[in-house]
């Protein structure tokens, strides 16, 4: 049967790795290249490299870091931040990642994701979401990096995703991340039980049985995190023996 | 050196940077007398079946595809794989090339989710040599939502997504196709394509 997978996330500026806590006082850790190769080193089910850069040269940076990566690195690579168009997403599956990842640009047009799942398939467009709670089991997507507040409902924007064509979703916690608390449990199982398109769970991973308590109490089939691998308080090789130990399938 | 034919489908660029990562000599082709004189052939594969036999087809080489794969080795790569059976039943019936007995139809698992995405564990059912070296406890990347139906004997491993998914599969001879993606899966992948450079007399 299908392993769960353990997916760590790399944040890129100007050709490096950095990590945002609340998406703030970004730290500058390293290459991303080397980053990745570590990962893969480590047994990372697949890798996601998101571009922080805000500028056109930057971008030509970014997907060289893709390139290279793509030539070292056997997982699948999945890349998000700065797609906006059709185009976009052709010149970054054909610079190596096997999927991208689209955020704001979906929620402002969500035709994005219809045309990217006709054109490439929907098994290469993962939607990221950043939401936020806003009441008693309700949440709003925000764009913008978790700064706008689109007054969209989450569980009514994920089944329009799926309707979409969407092939996967990535769904991060706003009110988690960086907490180390552990992973939105209610939010995630809110979203798990209203699509049938796999979700990994992104914000809020602080320790590691916050891992195996995902895949035990919602219907994840992927756990992301950054900060927690970038500063090495844990490995993958870690959270996987763990999950393993707990039964989970890993690979 | 290793053809990968190039006829327009899939993602030819991954494939070919794990034969470079791998060190084994290789080459991006469409050109019919540069796949006649490779000592192997990969023919890759991502999207519909009808459209990429059709892409094929158009590029003049399913012809050729079909007179190496009785002399060299031929490994085909997701729906790569799938375009080795008889027939696919992808949108339409449609011919495939025949190296391998068998159809092509839609994954059966209710209340599971489709495509078939993400890691699942090999398991062996006849010896393969593009299986040389691998342990018991090995998973490969798959991403699809079409599979191959095909005799038992046709079949050197498959997963269980409940049901057997054939996930390598061979002629016996010279012909072999992988479901998941090689290039993809890791440490894994890369020892089966080794094994598949192996081949090479």
């Amino acid at each position: 049967m299908l392993a769960k997978r353990i997916i760590p996330c790399l944040d890129v500026r100007n050709g490096k790795v950095v990590k945002g806590v609340n998406f703030e006082g970004i730290r500058d850790v390293g290459d991303p290249v080397e980053c990745a190769e570590e990962y893969n080193r480590q047994g990372a089910d697949e890798i996601v490299f998101y571009d922080i850069t805000a500028s056109y040269e930057g971008r030509g940076v970014f997907l060289d870091v893709v390139r290279e990566t793509a030539k070292k690195v056997f997982v699948p690579l999945t890349v998000g931040g700065g797609i906006s168009t059709v185009d976009d997403i052709r010149e970054t599956l054909r610079a190596g990642a096997d999927k991208v990842s689209v955020n704001s640009q979906a929620v402002k047009n969500p035709q994005l994701i219809r045309d990217g799942a006709d054109i490439f398939g929907s098994q290469c467009i993962c939607v990221g979401i950043d939401a936020k709670k806003i009441a008693d089991h309700r949440w709003t997507v925000f764009i913008n990096g978790g700064r706008v507040d689109m007054n969209l409902d989450l569980v009514e924007w994920v089944k329009r995703i799926e309707q979409l064509g969407a092939g996967e979703i990535c769904l991060n916690s706003i009110d988690a991340d960086g907490t180390k608390a552990g992973f939105d449990i209610e939010m995630l199982k809110a979203v798990c039980d209203s699509v049938s398109i796999p979700v990994i769970a992104s914000g809020g991973a602080g320790k590691i049985d916050d891992f195996s308590e995902v895949f035990e109490k919602t219907g994840a089939t992927a756990a992301l995190a950054a900060s927690l691998f970038h500063f090495r308080e844990l490995t993958v090789g870690e959270v996987k023996e763990y999950c393993r130990s707990n039964g989970i399938i890993m690979r | 050196m290793i053809a990968i034919v190039d006829y327009g489908a899939g993602n030819i660029f991954s494939v070919k940077n794990a034969l470079d990562y791998l060190e084994l000599d290789n080459k991006l082709t469409s050109d019919k007398n540069e796949i006649e004189k490779a000592d192997a052939v990969i023919l890759p594969g991502v999207g519909a079946f009808p459209n990429a036999m059709k892409m094929l087809d158009d590029s003049g080489l399913t012809a050729t595809i079909k007179e190496q794969a009785q002399k060299k080795p031929l490994l085909g790569i997701c729906l790569g794989m799938q375009m080795l059976f008889e027939k696919s039943y992808e949108f339409e019936e449609c011919d495939g090339l025949g190296l391998i007995k068998g159809k092509v139809d839609r994954i059966i698992a209710p209340g599971f989710i489709i495509p078939h995405m993400g890691w699942n564990k090999l398991e062996k059912l006849n010896d393969c040599p593009l299986m040389n070296d691998l342990g018991d406890d090995e998973y490969v990347y798959f991403v699809h939502s079409y599979q191959a139906f095909c005799d038992d004997s046709s079949i050197s491993a498959y997963s269980e997504y409940p049901d057997r998914i054939p996930a390598l599969v061979t002629d016996g001879k010279y012909v072999f196709g992988a479901q998941f993606h090689p290039e993809k899966s890791g440490k894994t992948g890369l020892q089966i394509l080794k094994n598949f450079g192996g081949l090479i007399k």
